[in-house]
């Protein structure tokens, strides 16, 4: 039976990301005018050679369903166009920039969780009284906060007035980077054993990761709280409190346990909101990431990388929510029926 | 993906009592027990009432009057937003009260100005997805079977990119341009209407007064309209009333990555984006932030507020 639901979710997912791939291709297809003049920079369009190379590359001369099997052989291939702004592959360009956003983001995510978990079973605990009325409003701020101008705000007080973080990017400019083994500079350095680049790197990272964090938790926590109050008012936690366990044992044997399993639906949802939070975020942070990379593509309406960058994104949540459901599914055995 | 779509459960219905079989619609007894199916939307609209007494949707509803009033009577309050004058990047002062930009612009005259783009979108925006996703919302529920797969695997492809993300890849295929930006985010926006009222819908279609309304001889088209469609407005409610907020924040967004209305249209992402280049000149992006802030928490205050009315599910879970 794990083994259908198994299979089930893998068919799913496998049957969504050919749909992705789908919304993908129709949306280079409904480019007004000419598909290639707005794919290819104005350079490679002087050039004949080069656009009958992309004609055939790309089976422009093909009926549509030809070409949409054209795409995705290419696709699979990895090939997601070519950046007008770099004149670089696109998946070459979103794996250098991907472990700048993973060093932002997973702390982001983990942080998130954590204060998440606390503050939503706090205020599920002060139900309708002051620390849970506070802890509403400031999700409800969090949430109608722009990510880009939060950012901006948090900049600008502890950069700009107080000093007290750098202004961006991923390290101080004279510190030579140490050499790129995970990806992180603040593995890398560690690594290395330099541990005032390491300081260097984590003091860069902080703001991002502050910004990140409030945005995903303000979301969580709200998820957290109905999800406890549900579980605070079920018969077996009325049940443990009646036969006299202290009410931490209650909260965390009982409460927390129950109330862990829904939560663990949101972080797929937590995670997109990470993502979104990126592209919006890191430009501000000067942070080199894929988030930065998709502001400036979307800026110069760089259209393969724009589109390239999209796709990448709803790759990556597919499978995190194909991840979520797996685990929802291992720790609740009911799913598995539905 | 689980389905997020909140589930109504009409909880204050009253289950029509059970019909006399056989009994004619033109039946004045039968009328009257039509007649009684419309309660649960009188007593909806008591419970809508009922929000007043929370201060905070005073507030946010004085908040959202403001910024109507301010919008109306933006050109009459202020200085021509597009006017440039030698005056670059002054700080707040008597003469200007936010400050001016890179362009010599009046920001206080922008950031009003800038309610009459984004307020106006919103509601064109969530007015658009509420109909398109209202539609197929009823359609799938109501139909059920293949239409409902169809529809809703439809759903699923929309949600499988985060709204944002699939919002900038549309508005930069058909290039950037308010009309674009709207389109965009009507595109990424309406399957979450679907989701939500064809949850309505199913459960309306297998409640005891649906069942005994069609014995007593209505119609499907007719049950559509008298029942369905009317039970399925508090939901949908609820939900564009948070969507409102949700437009405006995406809408700057998208104006933030350069997608939405063009220069020098005043659009309060776009402000924000130009007042980045600079951390000196903070009042350049922090006033139009501040309003993007006001107003979305305004409608969320309300849009929370509305649920806890009218989703019986959260009033238990979230007041």
């Amino acid at each position: 039976m794990l083994l259908g639901f198994l299979l089930r979710r893998a068919v799913v997912t496998v049957v969504l990301l050919v749909g992705v791939t789908l919304v993908s291709f129709l949306l280079i297809q409904a480019v007004p005018g000419d598909t290639m003049t707005a794919t290819l920079s104005e350079q490679a369009l002087q050039d004949p050679e080069v656009v009958a190379a992309y004609r055939a590359r790309w089976g422009l001369d093909e009926p549509l369903h030809v070409q949409y099997l054209v795409y995705m052989r290419n696709l699979l291939q990895g090939d997601l166009g070519v950046s007008q702004q770099t004149g670089r592959p696109v998946l070459d360009d979103l794996l250098t920039y991907v472990p700048a956003t993973l060093e932002i983001a997973l702390p982001a995510m983990l942080l998130s969780l954590v204060l998440g978990l606390a503050i939503g079973l706090y205020a599920a605990v002060r139900h309708d009284r002051f620390g849970d009325h506070a802890v509403r409003a400031g999700t409800l701020v969090g949430l109608s906060t722009p990510p880009f101008w939060l950012a901006l705000v948090v900049l600008y007080v502890f950069f700009y007035l107080l000093g007290l973080s750098p202004s961006g990017g991923r390290l101080s400019t004279w510190i030579v980077p140490p050499e790129k083994v995970t990806g992180s500079v603040v593995v890398d350095a560690a690594l290395e054993g330099r541990w005032d680049v390491v300081w260097d790197a984590v003091q860069h990272t902080a703001l991002p990761v502050l910004v990140l964090t409030v945005l995903t938790v303000a979301m969580l926590v709200r998820f957290v709280r109905s999800a406890m109050l549900e579980v605070l008012d079920a018969d077996y936690v009325r049940a443990a409190r009646a036969k006299g366990l202290p009410t931490s044992r209650v909260l965390t044997a009982h409460v927390l346990r129950a109330g862990l399993v829904p939560v663990i639906t949101v972080s797929g949802l937590a995670f997109a909101g990470l993502l979104s939070g990126t592209v919006l975020v890191e430009q501000i942070f000067s942070w080199p990431g894929v988030g930065q990379y998709a502001f400036r593509s979307a800026s110069a309406l760089d259209l393969p990388a724009v589109l390239g960058v999209s796709l990448f994104v709803a790759i990556v949540y597919t499978a995190v929510n194909l991840l979520v459901d797996l685990a929802y599914g291992l720790i609740d055995p009911r799913i598995r029926l539905s | 993906m689980s389905d997020t779509a909140r589930e109504t459960v009409p909880d204050d219905v009253t289950p029509a009592e059970p019909a006399t079989p056989g009994s004619p619609v033109a039946d004045p007894a039968a009328d009257r027990l039509l007649a009684r199916r419309r309660w649960p939307q009188r007593l909806r609209l008591a419970r809508v009432h009922s929000i007043w007494r929370q201060p905070a949707v005073v507030v946010a509803v004085g908040i959202l009057a403001v910024w109507v009033v301010l919008a109306l009577l933006a050109p009459v309050l202020t200085a021509d937003p597009i006017a440039q004058s030698p005056d670059l990047y002054r700080p707040p002062s008597a003469a200007h009260w936010f400050g001016t930009d890179e362009l010599g612009r009046d920001v206080f005259a922008r950031v009003v100005h800038g309610a009459r783009l984004s307020l106006p979108l919103a509601v064109v925006i969530v007015g658009c997805s509420l109909a398109i996703g209202g539609l197929v919302g009823l359609l799938a529920g109501y139909l059920g079977r293949a239409a409902d797969e169809i529809l809703m695997r439809l759903t699923d492809l929309v949600f499988a990119f985060p709204q944002i993300i699939l919002a900038m890849a549309v508005a930069a295929v058909f290039g950037p341009s308010t009309r674009n930006a709207v389109l965009a985010l009507v595109v990424v926006s309406w399957p979450i209407y679907a989701r939500v009222i064809r949850s309505a819908v199913l459960s309306i279609r297998s409640s005891d007064f649906l069942a005994s309304s069609r014995l007593l001889g209505v119609g499907p088209w007719q049950a559509l309209r008298r029942d369905v469609v009317p039970n399925s407005v508090g939901p949908a409610v609820v939900l564009a009333t948070l969507e409102l907020g949700n437009a405006v924040l995406m809408l700057a967004a998208l104006s933030f990555l350069g997608l939405g209305p063009r220069p020098p249209a005043p659009e309060w992402g776009a402000m924000i984006a130009a007042g980045s280049r600079d951390l000196s000149i903070w009042w350049v992006s922090v006033f139009p932030g501040l309003a993007i802030l006001t107003v979305v928490l305004a409608f969320n205050i309300v849009g929370d507020a509305l649920r806890d009315r009218l989703d019986p599910r959260y009033a238990r879970g979230l007041r």
